[in-house]
């Protein structure tokens, strides 16, 4: 089974964002904000990381720039979901490493289709 | 929001005049969602308030508000991504040799919407521009409701729209961000031309007085919500503008079978259907006495 970590701070989105990922098939685990984020990667890479952008602590980009770093061989897929929705913030995801963006708000479709292109779902 | 039979049904007659297209019983139930934004800026209650406000005998705007709300503009780019593939895979490559003279491809996308197909055909076409330098590329998109068509010509579209079905990639290659919205470059705009037309009716002929024909058509979710005599007939208006050697593409479920003899399934292309070869006429059974 394909897992998935969901980063958000926000309990709503990570309750939507679960039932979507479980729906699809994904093992889910989830963080608050960044750190976190880096902690539960340490114990165990998913595939694929929804990212929220603004968060507590350590946002999505600083985090998705450590990720990067890592170096790391099983490099998972993330996935930015934010309500980020400019010019300026995508292409500094992709500068970051990030493998596709979904703005918020997003449905369940836009979320399957954005897993299919990346090749996960 | 409670809609009475007596509503139900000259809604439904004022659909089928205006487009061809049925609200059949098990259809019914979406008139309360649809027509409630129509409610709320007309600043009235209910659906039945809403009809009694309209007379079918006449022309009116609200006549024309009801049935637009009713269509169903369901669209997003890359739409059944396998059929786009095949069409990059096999169909533009032969419509590249067999067009090499002319050099100049004509594709009409039936019921485009908001413009999301006829844009996914543009994207194609520019992602290749080395395959296709010098050629002219006319992409036709058409629809029933001048609203969409409003849209589409103005290619702006909301996050929500511009990420279905397109990787941030595309997404920031095709268009650009603007305080309306996300603006389609112009270098897929000028491919295109948005028309409001009605697939029952005749496409306008074309200056020169000849009826246009396409190399590719593309028809997918629309005649569903014709009954079976209509489908006939947007058959028959599709093969008409279909050229000899094009290529239809229908919706995923969607078929020819029954409805036209005049197209049929492409073998190994599931979506994809040409025009029927005529029938052999069989052999006259030669007479034993004839071979000796």
């Amino acid at each position: 089974m394909k897992t998935c970590l969901i980063v958000d701070d926000s309990r709503l989105i990570r309750k939507f964002s679960r039932q979507s990922m479980e729906a699809l098939g994904f093992m889910v685990s989830e963080a608050c904000d960044g750190q976190q984020a880096i902690q539960s990667c340490e114990a165990a890479m998913p595939d694929v990381i929804l990212l929220d952008w603004n968060m507590p602590v350590m946002s999505g980009i600083e985090f998705l720039r450590v990720l990067r770093q890592t170096g790391h061989a099983n490099q998972p897929k993330v996935v930015f979901c934010t309500t980020e929705s400019d010019a300026a913030h995508i292409q500094a995801a992709i500068e970051a490493g990030a493998d596709e963006y979904v703005m918020k708000p997003f449905d369940h479709d836009t979320l399957h289709m954005k897993l299919q292109l990346v090749g996960v779902a | 929001m409670q809609v009475s039979l007596a509503s139900e049904r000259l809604l439904a007659e004022l659909l089928r005049a205006r487009t061809g297209q049925e609200l059949p019983d098990n259809r019914r139930w979406r008139i309360g969602t649809a027509l409630s934004g129509l409610c709320r800026e007309y600043g009235i209650d209910s659906i039945d308030q809403l009809v009694a406000m309209f007379s079918p005998t006449r022309q009116s705007v609200l006549a024309r508000q009801m049935v637009e709300a009713l269509l169903n503009n369901e669209t997003y780019f890359f739409r059944d991504r396998a059929l786009f593939d095949h069409l990059v895979g096999h169909v533009l490559p032969t419509l590249a040799e067999t067009r090499a003279e002319s050099r100049t491809l004509t594709i009409w996308s039936v019921g485009c919407s908001t413009g999301q197909e006829a844009l996914t055909l543009a994207m194609l076409f520019a992602s290749q521009e080395a395959r296709w330098a010098g050629w002219t590329i006319s992409i036709l998109g058409t629809d029933v409701s001048g609203s969409v068509i409003e849209i589409a010509r103005k290619g702006c579209y909301t996050p929500f729209q511009i990420q279905r079905g397109l990787a941030m990639g595309e997404m920031m290659r095709w268009f650009e961000e603007t305080p309306q919205g996300w603006r389609v470059r112009e270098r897929l705009r000028r491919m295109i031309r948005f028309e409001e037309h009605n697939l029952l009716d005749p496409l306008p002929a074309l200056p020169g007085g000849q009826m246009p024909t396409f190399d590719i058509v593309l028809c997918r979710n629309v005649l569903l919500y014709f009954d079976a005599a209509t489908r006939e007939r947007a058959f028959a208006r599709v093969a008409s503008a279909l050229a000899p050697d094009g290529w239809l593409m229908l919706g995923a479920g969607e078929t020819t079978l029954g409805l036209t003899d005049r197209l049929s399934p492409e073998r190994g292309a599931p979506g994809f259907f040409r025009h029927a070869k005529p029938a052999k006429p069989r052999r006259a059974a030669v007479a034993p006495a004839a071979i000796a």
